[in-house]
């Protein structure tokens, strides 16, 4: 699983590949026959579109067709949840205020989960025995179903925000301690000779050589754990619902008044989120790790 | 290590080294030989024979289970058989790596890393990733890393066994005029007998494991060696011998 995640999926922007290649035009950049910056736009952007028509229609097939009028509760057509969910402003507002709120924990869980994760992991690669001693329960506690331990959380954290980061958190860490574990671990021996040859410190090796090696498969857990933080917050709003109101709670509240225009919006404006938040970090990997990173192979 | 021509004692000497691994492979028996300053000196033998183990000892990676090695690790160059380079640094910060690990200033190193890449011709890549080098340029680079020190005794494990003939044949020359100019002791690891006669003032060929010398061949050619010295028929003469005793070293 490690391995698959370490190559971050759909990472890479036709805009992206064409930089990688920069460093061989040494004449003046001429644009390559038939294939214009336009036509590369279109490439990338057509196929999402005709499949996101394609899906709308289907979605339209389902409710007008496929179910009777008295049953199109169960699935509203897309007009309508744009009508009720999105373009009446006041439940509009109501779901970016949810969002936000849902954002702000799924932040917070995020950022202490990259702090702590990285830090876990970094303490595992100093030595084998803490490894063998931390991991075994760091596997235990991500098998735990988050729905299992919700009345402890809510015992010991409370049922307001603490207890939704701390679902977000729990939800979010182990891709992050994973990830960069294999990274740390992954350097190359020989490079590992060299350091050890030039009498190089604990400190300096972990600066200079694992850190650095690792950054793509850190980078490459920040955004799988980004998603999850987002499910990681919509999850503990559904169960610890105090304080301001998050989507969590709002799901709750549009499904029980069976308002299915409404949970429709709400989950694709959820969706949309952990989407931005992906992407998000894609830009930031490839604004670190791009210039040097060579996809799909580790050899020097 | 700059008091040249006064030096007397060789450079590196291995003492009757053997050495078993853990699992009871015995990779090297009672192997002695050593390596004066201005000599380069290479070690063929047969694959899995024990020559990087060899390496490793003299380099202090590995204790070997017999006898010692005489020799100076403060500022060693070694040039494994990858370029091992870090891809996330640019061929000058890669160059720098290893003053760096031994905290040389900043102006300093950069002028280090000017003359190195200079002189391994990779002037003008300064500022590129390995990801964008061909196989022998990033072999130039770890040596370029390597001369930065200028180190004294330089042990070279198959560097250039991975690059095609004629980037090979090119290398081979480069390395030879850093040896005339920087006058280090070169211990040299190859298969490749050619390689081996044109490089080294020394040939030394080692038995199947468990790894023993078992000939030694003076190459009476000076230096500098012109590229069409490997047609000479002197040099396919001594090939055709070390080839020979290669042959017998495999039974
Ligand atoms: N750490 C180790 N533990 C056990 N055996 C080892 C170890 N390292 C090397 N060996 C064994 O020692 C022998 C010599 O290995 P070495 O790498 O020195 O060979 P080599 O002469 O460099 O071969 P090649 O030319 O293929 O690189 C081999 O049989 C190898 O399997
Ligand atoms: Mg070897």
């Amino acid at each position: 699983m490690t391995v698959e995640e370490h190559t971050p999926i759909g990472a890479r922007s036709d805009g992206a590949s064409a930089d990688f290649e920069t460093p061989f035009i040494m004449a003046p950049a001429v644009p390559k026959p038939g294939k214009s910056r336009l036509r590369l736009a279109s490439d990338s952007i057509l196929p999402p579109v005709v499949f996101g028509v394609f899906i709308i229609a289907v979605w339209y097939g389902i409710s007008y067709v496929v179910l009777d009028a008295d049953r199109r509760f169960l699935l509203r057509p897309p007009h309508d949840v744009w009508q009720k969910g999105f373009a009446d402003w006041e439940n509009f507002h109501e779901l970016l205020n949810g969002l936000q709120s849902s954002a702000k924990v799924a932040f917070i869980g995020l950022g202490i989960s990259i702090v702590l994760g990285t830090s876990l992991a970094i303490l595992m690669s100093q030595a084998k025995s803490i490894e063998r001693a931390l991991f075994p329960y760091m596997v235990t506690l991500q098998a735990i179903p988050v729905l299992a331990i919700v009345p402890l959380i809510g015992f010991w954290f409370g049922f307001g925000f603490k207890s939704r980061v701390v679902v977000a958190v729990i939800i979010s860490l182990f891709p992050i301690i994973v990830n960069t574990l294999f990274g740390l671990q992954s350097a190359d021996r020989g490079v590992h000779d060299l350091f050890t040859l030039h009498h190089a410190s604990r400190l300096t090796r972990l600066r200079k050589l694992t850190l650095p090696n690792a950054l793509p498969a850190i980078f490459a857990g920040f955004r799988i754990s980004a998603g999850l933080s987002v499910i990681g917050a919509i999850v503990g709003d559904f169960f610890f619902g105090k304080g301001d109101v998050g989507v969590g709670q709002l799901l709750r509240r549009y499904a029980n008044f069976l308002k299915s225009e409404q949970l429709l919006a709400a989950v694709i404006m959820s969706s949309l989120l952990g989407v931005a938040v992906f992407l998000a970090f894609g830009w930031l990997q490839e604004k670190v790790t791009g210039k040097w990173y060579e996809h799909g192979g580790g050899e020097v | 290590m700059t008091d040249s021509g006064v030096n007397v004692a060789p450079t590196v000497s291995f003492n009757s080294i053997s050495m078993v691994f853990p699992d009871g492979t015995e990779a090297l028996r009672d192997v002695s030989f050593s390596v004066d300053k201005g000599e380069f000196v290479t070690v063929v033998g047969p694959s899995g024979c024990g020559k990087s183990t060899l390496l490793k000892i003299a380099s202090g990676l590995l204790h070997p289970s017999g006898g010692t090695v005489d020799i100076d690790r403060e500022k060693l160059g070694y040039v494994f058989q990858d370029a091992t380079l870090l891809q996330w640094r640019t061929v000058r910060q890669n160059v720098e790596l290893l003053a760096e690990l031994h905290s040389v200033d900043k102006d300093e190193r950069a002028r280090m890393s000017t003359d190195a890449i200079e002189l391994v011709g990779l002037k003008g890549f300064e500022d590129h990733y390995p990801k964008s080098l061909s196989g022998g340029m990033k072999m130039r680079v770890s040596l370029a890393r390597s001369l930065t020190l200028q180190p004294p005794v330089f042990l070279f494990d198959e560097p250039f066994g991975a690059v095609d003939e004629i980037t090979r044949e090119h290398l081979n020359e480069e390395t030879l005029a850093l040896f005339q100019r920087e006058g280090f002791a070169g211990l040299f690891i190859t298969h490749s007998i050619s390689e081996a006669v044109f490089m080294s003032t020394r040939v030394l060929v080692m038995s199947a494991r468990p790894g023993r010398i078992v000939a030694e061949y003076e190459v009476p050619f000076g230096y500098p060696r012109q590229p069409d010295l490997r047609f000479d028929p002197e040099f396919a003469k001594l090939s055709g011998q070390i080839s020979a005793s290669l042959r017998g070293a495999h039974s």
